[in-house]
């Protein structure tokens, strides 16, 4: 399993090759958790450049030297709503 | 309504029973109702009885498909004649100039492929499109060399398919979207593969489309065609015998 580190380093080289050093500064792209036993990270961008990093992301085929594939398994507003709520009593 | 999605081209080979079925339900997994399996002509019947009695049942439904390479226009006239009531959906790889027109005008063509890396020969301009558009054929790429590529020939790549993508939309051709892939990690999820497909310039409901309608409706048209009270469009034979 790639480190918090490799992983943010794959999604922004992947962005910088396919829309170069502007586009990246576009997207405003930040890594808000990364769970390693779940293997699935949480990444927030700006909404105008969603379709960016969604190609950008699809498009990842590698990580830390291995091969390996991104899927996207949501997409949000709010981070809270991502996240299954707690079962109700 | 919610959509169904469709994969035409899984490079899986089906000889082997175990990879095959590792991708089929990877597929399934990633959200394909529909997945096509080019098949070898030869040992077609062999390899389709295999593929239908996968034992994972978490698979989806299975398409079965012959990739044609003819040399010629002749070549392609007499591998149509032989193959086209074994197979689902036919697809011509367009290697020259004469096969690729003789390819767009045949109806019993389905899907239009062109060799994506080499831009010399992409055979796909307006006339190609015109005489697809008149038959039933639609324009196919592969997301693989997508991926697989990097640099100057992924940019060359890309330009390329800006240019047949642009050339199909203006004569109204179908265009399918399909994977290519060969191994599990080139597998990617339905919507990532219409994202990918609108960096050809589509828009976001033709590249759903070319994953999900475009792929099911050839599919569709071809089983029906296959049946056996099949007699032309609109036309079927639904009961007989001395009482109708």
């Amino acid at each position: 399993m790639p480190s918090e580190r490799e992983f943010i380093d794959a999604v922004w080289s992947s962005i910088v090759q396919l829309y170069g050093e502007f586009g990246a500064s576009q997207t405003g792209l930040a890594l808000i958790s990364y769970d390693v036993e779940r293997n699935s990270a949480v990444i927030r961008t700006a909404l105008g450049a969603l379709s960016m990093v969604r190609a950008s992301v699809a498009l990842i085929t590698s990580l830390a030297g291995t091969k390996a594939s991104v899927h996207i398994l949501a997409i949000s507003g709010t981070i809270k709503s991502l996240f299954p709520k707690p079962m109700q009593k | 309504m919610t959509r169904t999605f469709a994969d035409l081209h899984l490079c899986a080979n089906p000889k082997e029973s175990e990879g095959l079925s590792k991708m089929a339900s990877k597929a399934a997994k990633l959200g394909y109702t529909l997945i096509g399996v080019p098949l070898s002509p030869e040992k077609y019947e062999e390899e389709y009885s295999k593929l239908r009695n996968l034992d994972n049942a978490d698979r989806g439904d299975f398409a079965s498909r012959v990739d044609l390479k003819p040399k010629s226009q002749n070549e392609l006239i007499r591998l149509l004649r032989k193959l086209r009531r074994k197979f689902e959906v036919v697809c011509v790889m367009c290697e020259n100039k004469e096969v690729a027109r003789q390819a767009a005008k045949d109806h019993r063509v389905d899907l239009l492929s062109f060799p994506s890396i080499d831009f010399r020969r992409n055979y796909f301009d307006r006339a190609e499109a015109e005489l697809a558009s008149n038959s039933s054929a639609a324009l196919e790429f592969d997301i693989k060399p997508l991926l697989a590529l990097r640099g100057p020939s992924r940019v060359r790549l890309l330009s390329g398919l800006k240019r047949e993508v642009a050339v199909a939309r203006e004569f109204r051709v179908p265009i399918v979207v399909s994977s290519g892939a060969n191994e599990e990690c080139l597998l990617r999820k339905p919507r990532e593969m219409a994202v990918l497909a609108e960096l050809t310039g589509l828009s976001e409901t033709q590249a759903l489309d070319a994953v999900s309608t475009n792929p099911q409706a050839i599919v569709k048209r071809n089983r029906a065609k296959l049946c056996a009270g099949y007699v032309a469009p609109g036309i079927r034979v639904l009961k007989e015998g001395k009482d109708c």
